[in-house]
């Protein structure tokens, strides 16, 4: 198997893929990148803390004009997990809003960005439904 | 008592569109003679300059201007606040009076954008030939499109179908129909970059920017410049009766930033710095809502108009798409909102939208708005957004008779 990075340091493969914010140790509020002091509360210390791995989209887009590179269209969501939103693209579903509404619920899922020189997968993530997938509950 | 009032003596903007034979320091000098003109003063009686430009040329705008107009040695603020900036001069302008500083300032916007396309996430980085972690998140690569969209088109089509999933009653065909509204105004505006008016099927049927926008649902990017001339309440008394007469109050002058919430680190929340600023610009003009005669906000997609709706508090909370519907934002209607055609159709050259929307309230207030006159208007509301965020409010008084 080839060797394999996340996409993200707040994407962790091992064992099972999911989320890990920054956690403020005084508020809760969390955050995907490292803070100074917490942007809610001003506390200064933080742990890890892993996101819930099925969610429900609040909003999406489906980006059909972007940047030369970028394969459109695309949906664009934004995923309540249990409290906690996340950005992220949606997968394995067609981008066409007969297949994509608010309110859909939704789990994590993983794919291949691309292979490096080195022959490492870069692995992203995105969220897919949990109705009518080959896995679905 | 809070301190004296602030009066806007003189505004002009130029026409919106396409200026290919001028730049910035052009633009931006026609705005601030107009204005100037408009007011009856001359660039030695500004005490204090505050310009804003963004996405073109070397920088400090606000000396090149005076290097153009009139090199006076007066303080310039070169201000940046994203789509905010306009406002921000404004504001930085009528802080100056308000501090005492002086008695008269000067706030410029100026912005080429015809043909830019899209203003951020038009470009994206090329992968490296090895993955190495960089950046905020330790991306291995670059992140739009992969993890969601930087796009603005994207951005605010997720802002306004936010408001849609919290309160329902809202789907493409709504969003539609406010930029159906918004072209509809435009064609009483020569200033306009756009002034045709598009049925509901051409709108739904153009190009898909980012469902559920498409193209005429977006703002217009385009050329433009806009100026103000502010002076203290002692200045205005020692001018003409005429120039007191064409003075417009400011009742209200506020500025906020986004203060935190939950999932403001993955979609900018553009809904409460806007409820903020309402709330403090209302207070401090001492009226409601209710009050307001017509409203210039920041429709830089027809999804983002629906969320300021609420936000600005011209309907019930959750009550946007039902306020729309009633026909209450049509000019026509009991509040109209975005008669000048609105970003989507006037154009949106960033730095100066702050200050031409306030352009357009106060054309209005001094009964000079031609055929697009809102007949008796007495108060506006001017707002803006500005991503990362920034929320400016103006509210703007006739003087009295």
């Amino acid at each position: 198997m080839a060797e394999q990075i996340s996409f993200v340091d707040y994407l962790v493969l091992d064992p099972e893929p999911r989320l890990v914010a920054h956690e403020c140790d005084s508020c809760s509020a969390r955050f995907f990148d490292h803070r100074n002091a917490c942007a809610s509360c001003g506390s200064t210390s933080f742990h890890d803390a892993e996101i819930a791995t099925t969610g429900e989209v609040r909003a999406f887009t489906i980006v059909s004009l972007a940047a030369p590179g970028v394969p459109v269209p695309f949906a664009a969501a934004v995923v309540d997990c249990g409290g906690t939103s996340v950005r992220a693209n949606l997968l394995n579903v067609p981008p066409d809003p007969e297949h994509i509404s608010l309110g859909m619920k939704v789990r994590l899922a993983t794919t291949v960005v691309g292979v490096d020189s080195a022959g490492t997968e870069a692995i992203g993530f995105g969220f897919e439904p949990l109705e009518g997938t080959t896995n679905g509950q | 008592m809070a301190s004296e009032d602030i009066w806007i003596v003189g505004i002009h903007m130029t026409k919106f569109g396409k200026h290919p034979d001028r730049d910035i320091v052009d633009l931006a000098s026609e705005a601030v003679m107009g204005a100037l003109g408009d007011g009856g003063m001359s660039m030695r009686d500004v005490g204090v300059v505050a310009a804003g430009n963004l996405m073109g040329g070397p920088g400090s705008i606000g000396q090149q201007i005076q290097k153009q107009v009139g090199q006076t040695g007066a303080p310039v603020y070169n201000v940046a606040n994203a789509c905010a900036t306009g406002a921000t001069a404004l504001r930085t302008a009528i802080m100056a009076l308000k501090a005492g500083e002086c008695d008269t300032g000067l706030a410029v916007g100026v912005e080429k954008l015809a043909g830019a396309g899209l203003l951020a996430g038009s470009t994206r980085a090329d992968d490296a030939d090895t993955w190495t972690r960089r950046g905020r998140y330790g991306q291995v690569a670059a992140i739009d499109g992969r993890i969601g969209t930087e796009t603005m088109p994207g951005v605010f089509a997720q802002i306004g179908m936010e408001y849609g999933h919290r309160y329902g009653g809202v789907d493409f065909e709504l969003f539609a129909k406010i930029s159906e509204k918004n072209h509809a105004h435009s064609t009483l505006n020569p200033l306009a970059s756009y002034q045709k008016r598009f049925t509901l099927e051409e709108i739904m049927g153009d190009v898909m920017i980012a469902y559920p926008n498409t193209r005429p649902m977006c703002s217009a990017n385009c050329d433009g410049a806009a100026a103000a001339v502010v002076v203290t309440d002692a200045k205005r008394k020692t001018l003409s009766l005429e120039q007191q007469r064409r003075s417009v109050k400011v009742a209200a002058s506020v500025l906020t930033t986004d203060p935190y919430e939950e999932a403001c680190q993955v979609l900018p929340n553009v809904n409460t710095l806007t409820k903020n600023a309402a709330a403090q610009a209302y207070e401090a003009a001492g009226i409601g809502p209710a009050d307001l005669d017509l409203v210039e906000l920041h429709d830089c997609f027809a999804t983002a108009e629906l969320v300021h709706y609420d936000n600005l508090g011209l309907c019930e909370e959750g009550g946007a798409a039902d306020f729309f519907r009633s026909g209450a934002t049509w000019r026509d209607g009991t509040t109209p909102v975005n008669v000048s055609g609105g970003l989507e159709s006037k154009g949106h050259p960033i730095a100066a939208t702050g200050i031409a929307n306030v352009w357009e309230i106060c054309h209005h207030l001094r009964g000079e708005a031609g055929d697009r006159q809102i007949e008796g208007a007495r108060v506006g509301l001017a707002h803006v957004i500005g991503l990362g965020s920034a929320c400016g409010v103006h509210i703007l008084e006739r003087a009295a008779a």
